[in-house]
């Protein structure tokens, strides 16, 4: 036992935690904290903005496997953290969110800078606390890096009010946390596996869906393994992307609303879906009646809460995916599989690849997006990461931008996060300097947190974005168009700003490609010479995202083109 | 098929808790009937007893949902079979008709309530039982002049070896 400051315990318990790096905005509510920091050997990466600091650390935990953790001041800095505290919380993303906060005495006052950031964050966090005393920080901390980490991950906020920072108590670091409801329960049943390996043996046309939950567990091998011991097609969720690399020929591609045909179909005539490690979100299942129809269901995921939430499941086995699916290799091992209809089921899975393929667009003077997302995909080596933003850019991404390994890709899959791409990218870099990291944006997603190319630049973390730049807010342009009449309200982003301008004013490299070649020359050029590079890729406006099923209509009604 | 049925669960008696418990119901859309809590001695924690209407999908995700906080300790959903179930009323009642002082005693004998007060113009009444049962009180002395009102909440506890 040692007295010392709160601030002090608080950078002592994140040492003891590992936290090489914390993503942040400093603020009055902080400055104990901060000072603590200028003696501390943790890189504090500085955004202009909290939002940025959130998406960077989601970002920074989805490409290194750890925990991500940011920090901001009280009032405006804490509610700036809460859409990132969401995006996280939702893909299931460790992140720990710290706040300052007034001074205990002061709280409940609408003291300057206070908000209940406690009450606003509730139901965006997996766990969150406010520390009344400086001696409960160590534990505070420890607890948040704990239930952050452990069980389906997710994000979690602690609050530090401004006096517990200063004053000074006797300090113990624990070595444990102590939570009498929080039991972290890996080991999945035996009896429920089973009962899926004798359903996954007696498949006909089995399937699986892959989800964030496979990246999660580091289960990508033993999936393929499976899949292959199966000769099972593979889909995987946005959030999959990735377990089963794209060039794999068992590899359907994304199920969805803009899934692929053969992915969509083959979950429509499957009569086993093995589920590991997803929600299924109406985005991924489309119309429920019409998700699987003729599918029993099994569903592996840590989240008890999540079987049957949504799809009725036939059976279900709960816990680690890493370790169910080593449960049900082995089980199936020792069984006779179903194999009489493999080879025609496989063949399915090209005949919809050929029907389903949306007509290739010949170029007009626009460069067509999936063309874009493929000569990026060539110009980059094998090992680059990838972040997107949101709308038609993520789903040309998700669709046309081949993954080969599980934590390569990264989007926001369930908040859906325009501006999340490029902090996250960041992120992702200062885990991963080793290796390009591109952001595949569009002109609207960027636009809302492009204020990072200063950090960027400033903190030498130079991320490639790619802005598919159609002077649109794409997505909802392609609704307008489709659902809407085109009747375009509020989607036309004119011609502010110049990209590669804006680029050059933070000190960045822009260009402008206008062919295929002069597209992939910048993109090696952005990789070799390390430096933060936005290419804006003039695309065409009418542009849309095929395949897609329109809303409220079931996985099989694809439409390829308008 | 929607209905009522009793949730009682432990959380760890810390502030805020309370507050964490009924935001998850608010956010999930699930509707409370009734609530009660109440700190159990020496253990850090307290016993919430909830009663919801909702169908068999939506229950088993509350019990799921509520599991999965933090701050709760334990979860179950009682069997109505092998439960006893508790909610306590005070009533107050216009009696300035001598005739209603009368038919009121009449009703809270017949339900073993109890009388806490008198005054010249109205009394406040006890009574203990199953809900269904307060519910039928209410009824019968509606008719008298229900002044105001006050519900507990269902509180229960298990029969015999189970419990919590």
């Amino acid at each position: 036992m040692v007295e010392m400051s709160g601030a002090k315990a608080f950078v002592k318990a994140l040492e003891r935690e590992g936290v090489e790096t914390l993503f942040g905005v400093t603020g009055g509510a902080v400055l104990p904290i901060t000072d603590e920091l200028y003696h501390s050997d943790i890189r504090f990466v500085m955004a202009r903005h909290e939002q940025g600091a959130s998406h960077m650390a989601d970002g920074y935990a989805r490409a290194s496997g750890r925990v991500g953790a940011c920090i901001a001041t009280s009032g405006p800095g804490a509610t700036n953290l809460v859409t990132g505290i969401a995006t996280a919380n939702i893909d299931s993303v460790p992140l720990v969110a710290f706040t300052g906060q007034v001074p205990t005495g002061m709280i409940g006052t609408d003291a300057f800078q206070e908000v209940d950031i406690i009450g606003i964050s509730a139901s965006a966090t997996k766990y969150n606390v406010q520390v009344r005393r400086p001696s409960e920080i160590p534990l505070a901390v420890k607890s948040a890096f704990y239930v952050s980490y452990t069980g389906r991950q997710g994000a979690v906020l602690v609050d530090l009010p401004k006096d517990c920072q200063v004053e000074s108590e006797e300090i113990v670091f624990p070595d444990e946390v102590a939570f009498r409801g929080y039991n972290v329960n890996l080991e999945p049943d035996s009896r429920e596996m089973d009962w899926a390996a004798t359903l996954l043996s007696k498949a006909r046309r089995p399937v699986i869906m892959a989800g964030g939950g496979v990246i999660a567990a580091g289960a990508s091998e033993e999936l393929m393994r499976l899949a292959d011991m199966m000769v099972a097609p593979v889909t995987t969720t946005l959030m999959g992307k990735g377990t089963i690399s794209s060039d794999h020929p068992l590899f359907a591609g994304l199920c969805g609303m803009h899934g692929t045909g053969e992915a969509n179909m083959l979950v429509t005539e499957a009569d086993v879906l093995l589920v590991v490690g997803a929600r299924m979100s109406d985005r991924t299942t489309a119309r429920l009646e019409d998700f699987g129809p003729e599918a029993k269901v099994i569903h592996i995921d840590i989240d008890r809460s999540e079987v049957d939430k949504n799809v009725e499941t036939v059976t279900r086995v709960i816990g680690d995916a890493k370790l169910a699916l080593q449960g049900i290799l082995g089980r199936l091992e020792g069984m006779a599989l179903n194999r009489t209809t493999n080879g025609v089921w496989l063949k399915k899975l090209e005949e919809f690849r050929k029907a389903y393929a949306p007509p290739e667009l010949p170029s007009n003077p626009h460069l067509r997006a999936p063309e874009v997302m493929r000569a990026l995909r060539r110009s980059l080596p094998r090992d680059a990461l990838a972040t997107t933003e949101v709308g038609q850019c993520q789903m040309w991404a998700a669709l046309y931008f081949d993954a080969y390994a599980p934590r390569t890709f990264f989007s926001s899959g369930g908040l859906g996060t325009m501006g999340w791409g490029f902090p996250a990218a960041i992120g992702a870099k200062a885990a991963r300097p080793d290796v390009p990291v591109v952001d595949i944006a569009g002109d609207g997603s960027f636009g809302m947190t492009e204020n990072n190319l200063a950090t960027c630049v400033e903190e030498d973390l130079p991320v490639i974005v790619v802005v598919l730049n159609n002077r649109m807010l794409g997505m909802v342009a392609q609704w307008q168009r489709l659902f809407y009449g085109r009747r375009y309200k509020v989607v036309q982003l004119g011609n502010s700003p110049n990209f590669v301008k804006l680029a050059e004013a933070y000190g960045a490299v822009g260009v402008r490609p206008e062919t295929i070649e002069e597209f992939e020359r910048a993109v090696k050029e952005a990789v070799d010479s390390n430096l933060t590079t936005v290419i804006d890729v003039p695309i065409d406006p009418e542009e849309n995202v095929f395949p897609m099923v329109p809303p409220g209509r079931g996985l099989r009604d694809i439409l390829v083109e308008a | 098929m929607s209905q009522i049925s009793t949730i009682a669960f432990l959380v760890e008696n810390r502030p805020g808790v309370l507050f964490k418990v009924s935001n998850l119901f608010r956010r999930r859309g699930y509707n409370i009937e009734s609530i009660s809590v109440g700190a159990i001695e020496d253990s850090g924690l307290a016993r919430m007893t909830v009663t919801v209407d909702a169908d068999r999908r939506a229950l088993n995700q509350i019990v799921e949902q509520l599991s999965k906080m933090v701050e709760v300790v334990k979860v179950k959903r009682l069997d109505p079979n092998r439960t006893t179930m508790r909610e306590m009323l005070l009533v107050k009642l216009n009696t300035s008709d001598p005739m209603a002082r009368e038919e009121t005693l009449r009703h809270v004998n017949a339900f073993h309530g109890l009388i806490l007060d008198i005054e010249p113009d109205n009394l406040i009444a006890e009574v203990t039982g199953e809900p269904d049962a307060i519910d039928d009180f209410i009824e019968k002395v509606r008719p008298i002049g229900i002044e105001e009102l006050s519900r507990t909440g269902v509180t229960a506890l298990e029969k015999g070896r189970l419990k919590l």
